[in-house]
């Protein structure tokens, strides 16, 4: 039997208080509940405050660069589809530096899970605008407020077709572990965007400001099957911020329609040189 | 008349064939259909293309040299010159000397001349089939008809290609080819023979281009996982590789970008696979902060680089060595890496196998450095041995891998034991920060020593490695060119000439850049006279024999007009500069 001891590691260098550590604990708690073993698990990150989390958990690690968290796990599930591979990065490192693997990680469709700890902020290098602050917010360097519509990952995975589309809030551990589980057993790419409060930097998203608007739209009978309904869902942000599965669908993931991964992974092939004679036949 | 050298009383036959015309007139096709009938007779082919950064239009053309003995460069003076547009005679016609012209009348216009020969390649097509489809073949068998060459082995090798369309296809395809033979043979040159060309009955010979043979060497080293994006000259890479993925069981990905690309590799060699990227100058800048990954990581990958001049989007379909100094120094901070530039198609197969196994053994990056002019070369070899070809993935076997496994174990040849994600349930941890010995991030200034200095002692053992360069010519030269990568045809043609005219010259090339072997120095210091030539303007190589090894050359020849030395400018420049 799988424990949380199984994936005890390291010691955290996050901010006391930081919603990363109730991710961590999410993340712990749906890889228990799943029966996961951790050599079967391999977690890829990005850089920043997110990018830390595999450290302080024992399995399978690749840190990478930052924004550059999808391509590598992409490559990795391809190699091994055993391994359960989840991506984690920052609102920066997912939408902002790697904004342009997202959009084709989700078109591509590896069955990966992509954890996107959504601070509003850049944490690691000391509070700058992160593509989804919110319009008007004033940093050092958003000096007169952020001029730039907020990035909506949601809406943006919805209108791709993504398979499994999510958002949990890191205050709520119970309903985040269970959307992770869902997201790690669901077929294809599948998107966990986390209301992440950044205690340090992020002064006007805090954990009271999430606790006043967060609601779950399990509560109110949302449909996941549902896109249209789903997209609604995703534009509504203020007074009331959903939470839950947006929209899933059954979906065909990259590696299993890759003919040559069907007699197992690549990595078990076995080397056969004397098939190099046919290739020349296309030059003589 | 027999064309060709004649050497010791040997007659070496050399003609030299060009195909001008637009983008999409089927110039290739000409060319391709034409060098594959003589390697099947026996002849050595030497082929090139030269083509604009266009699909359609501009003027391009494809180079054929065939020979009864391996070349490897072309010549500069034409033997035949079919011209398929207007631009073809004005601009080939001064290195037609001794040959002929073949053209559709309306191309030939004021041209006229005793060398001239006006073929109506579309009226016969018509004839033949109501469309102009087939003029092309009807060009391939006036090449013929003026060469006074054997018809059986292209039609055989018609029928062959186009069997799958049907046997009328065939039909009228050898029709067109025999009308053009016929037009050419009874018309102007009746009961004349301009060549003396006979097939030499031979064992399969292969003709291959430098991409294709790095993208076969790729399968054969056990290549499994490719991404790239696709990039000129670079692209045949990734084409030739997919188009045999599913039989190697390896994956061909188009990644988004090169980023992703290069990064995707990475994560697909560290789950445990051979993984590759190719690119050309401006995908690989996009790549260097991947290399870096692949560095701190030591995670293998093999980098293929197809060089184009640069900066920038340069010139798309040119050649050039402008990017040695930056693959160099590609991406921050210190570690090692390795970078390969092949010679020749067959040497581009074997160092591309190498760079797979130099990249598992060392945990490295490894850059196989090439450019347009060897990717798009045509090379005619006896078939590549392949039955024995064997590889080491230098990776931990099963029983040595425990649960208390570290990935970035610190050892005296600094390469740690590679054991793969879930490997006998070891778990692998990976890091792009300065991490231990367990792969978790330290920032201490004692682990960043021990980390950087494990990493760095790598290098010694690659040194053993590398190979010497290769000496071409005569020993003890006076003068000794130095070259790398795609010029040692030409360079070493150009040797070959001028011993032949006892100029005391030889070759010494380079095909491990980086590092050096360690007897390179008493190599060079040994020789006399040394000219460093190089398709760049500033002479990136002469400056790392400089930087690497304190060896200074005596004099620098740089071509970088886009075009690939051939033989005859060699020898020209050399005259040029009075040291021959
Ligand atoms: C190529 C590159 N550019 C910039 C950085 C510096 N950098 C590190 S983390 C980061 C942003 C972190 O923000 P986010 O991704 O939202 O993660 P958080 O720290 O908030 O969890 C930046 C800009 C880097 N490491 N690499
Ligand atoms: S800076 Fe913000 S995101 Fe980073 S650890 Fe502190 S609270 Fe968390």
């Amino acid at each position: 039997m799988v424990t949380m001891d199984d994936y005890k590691d390291g010691e955290t260098e996050w901010c006391p208080g930081c919603g990363n550590f109730n991710i961590l604990e999410a993340v712990k708690r749906s890889l228990v509940d799943l029966g996961k073993k951790p050599h079967e698990v391999l977690m890829v990150s990005g850089i920043g405050q997110s990018g830390k989390l595999p450290h302080y958990l024992k399995c399978n690690t690749f840190n990478s660069l930052h924004g550059r968290t999808l391509p590598p796990a992409t490559g990795a599930k391809v190699a091994n589809p055993v391994l359960t591979v989840i991506a984690v990065g920052g609102d920066g490192d997912s939408y902002g530096e790697g904004g342009n693997h997202f959009i084709h990680a989700i078109r591509r469709n590896p069955d990966i899970t992509l954890i996107a700890h959504d601070n509003q902020i850049y944490g690691l290098t000391k509070g700058q605008a992160s593509p989804t602050s919110e319009l008007g917010m004033k940093t050092k360097v958003q000096t007169h407020g952020v001029l730039h519509t907020p990035f909506n990952p949601l809406a943006v995975a919805i209108s791709l077709d993504c398979p499994f589309v999510a958002r949990g809030f890191a205050g709520d551990v119970d309903h985040l572990s269970s959307l992770l589980s869902q997201a790690i057993s669901h077929k294809g790419f599948s998107l966990v965007d986390v209301l992440q409060p950044c205690v340090t930097f992020n002064k006007l998203n805090t954990y009271k400001w999430y606790h006043d608007r967060v609601y779950k739209m399990e509560d109110d009978g949302h449909d996941p099957a549902n896109r249209m309904a789903a997209f609604e869902k995703a534009l509504e942000w203020g007074d009331r911020i959903p939470t839950g599965v947006f929209y899933k669908r059954d979906s065909e993931p990259f590696e299993s329609k890759l003919d040559v991964l069907k007699s197992g992974p690549l990595i078990a092939k076995q080397y056969d040189s004397a098939k190099l004679d046919r290739v020349f036949e296309n030059f003589s | 008349m027999l064309n060709g050298v004649i050497l010791g009383g040997i007659i070496i036959v050399d003609i030299n064939i060009k195909i001008g015309g637009e983008a999409g007139q089927g110039i290739q096709t000409i060319g391709s259909v034409l060098s594959r009938t003589f390697v099947r007779d026996g002849f050595y082919v030497y082929g090139n293309q030269f083509y604009l950064s266009r699909v359609r239009g501009g003027h391009n053309y494809f180079h054929i040299r065939v020979s009864d003995h391996p070349i490897y460069a072309l010549d500069e003076k034409i033997d035949v010159l079919v011209a398929l547009d207007n631009q073809t005679i004005p601009e080939h016609i001064e290195e037609v000397k001794e040959g002929f012209v073949l053209a559709d009348e309306s191309i030939v216009g004021d041209n006229v001349s005793e060398n001239t020969v006006s073929v109506p390649f579309t009226e016969i097509s018509k004839d033949v089939s109501d469309k102009k489809l087939f003029s092309n073949t009807v060009a391939v068998g006036a090449v013929f008809g003026l060469l006074c060459y054997d018809l059986s082995t292209l039609k055989k090798f018609l029928s062959e290609t186009f069997k799958r369309k049907g046997d009328e296809v065939v039909e009228k395809n050898i029709k067109a080819a025999q009308a053009g033979y016929d037009y050419v043979i009874n018309g102007k040159f009746e009961g004349i023979c301009n060549y003396n060309l006979n097939p030499q009955p031979t064992k399969r010979r292969i003709l291959i281009n430098g991409n294709d043979s790095v993208g076969v060497g790729a399968l054969a080293a056990g290549v499994q996982f490719l991404s790239a994006y696709p990039m000129t000259p670079s692209t045949g890479v990734m084409t030739r590789v997919a188009a045999h993925a599913d039989d190697f069981n390896a994956v061909v990905e188009q990644a988004e970008d090169e980023i992703a690309a290069i990064n995707m590799a990475i994560g697909a060699s560290f789950a445990g696979v051979r993984a590759m990227t190719t690119t050309s100058g401006g995908g690989f800048c996009l790549m260097t902060e991947g290399l870096g990954l692949s560095g701190i990581t030591e995670t293998p990958v093999v980098i293929f680089l197809g060089q184009r001049p640069g900066p920038a989007t340069g010139l798309p379909t040119m050649t050039e060595q402008g990017d040695l100094n930056f693959v160099l120094h590609a991406a921050q901070g210190e570690f090692p890496r390795c970078v390969l530039a092949p010679r020749t198609a067959k040497d581009a197969f074997n160092q591309t196998r190498r760079a797979f196994d130099i990249a598992d053994k060392y945990q490295i990056p490894v850059l196989i450095l090439s450019d347009q002019h060897l990717a798009d070369g045509l090379f005619t070899y006896e078939r590549f041995a392949t039955s024995d070809l064997k590889i080491n993935r230098h990776l931990l076997e099963d029983r040595f891998v425990g649960s208390d496994y570290q990935r970035y174990t610190i050892t005296e040849s600094g390469i740690s034991p590679r054991a793969i994600p879930g490997q006998n349930g070891a778990l692998v941890v990976a890091d792009s920060d300065e991490h231990n010995e367990a792969g978790r991030i330290d920032q201490t200034t004692g682990n960043r020593i021990r980390m950087n200095e494990k990493r760095l002692r790598k290098v010694d053992g690659l040194t053993d490695e590398m190979q010497m360069p290769v000496i071409h010519g005569i020993d003890g030269a006076d003068i000794s060119l130095i070259g790398w990568g795609s010029t040692y045809g030409s360079l070493a043609e150009a040797v070959d000439i001028l011993n032949r005219d006892e100029v005391s010259i030889n070759l010494i090339h380079f095909s491990d850049i980086y590092p050096f072997s360690h007897d390179t120095v008493s190599l060079l210091d040994g020789l006399n006279t040394t000219i460093c030539v190089e398709n760049n303007a500033t002479g990136q190589f002469a400056r790392l024999l400089r930087a690497e090894l304190g060896f200074e050359v005596s004099k620098k020849m740089l071509r970088y007009d886009g075009l690939p030395f051939t033989p005859q400018s060699v020898i020209r420049e050399l005259k040029g500069m009075g040291v021959i």
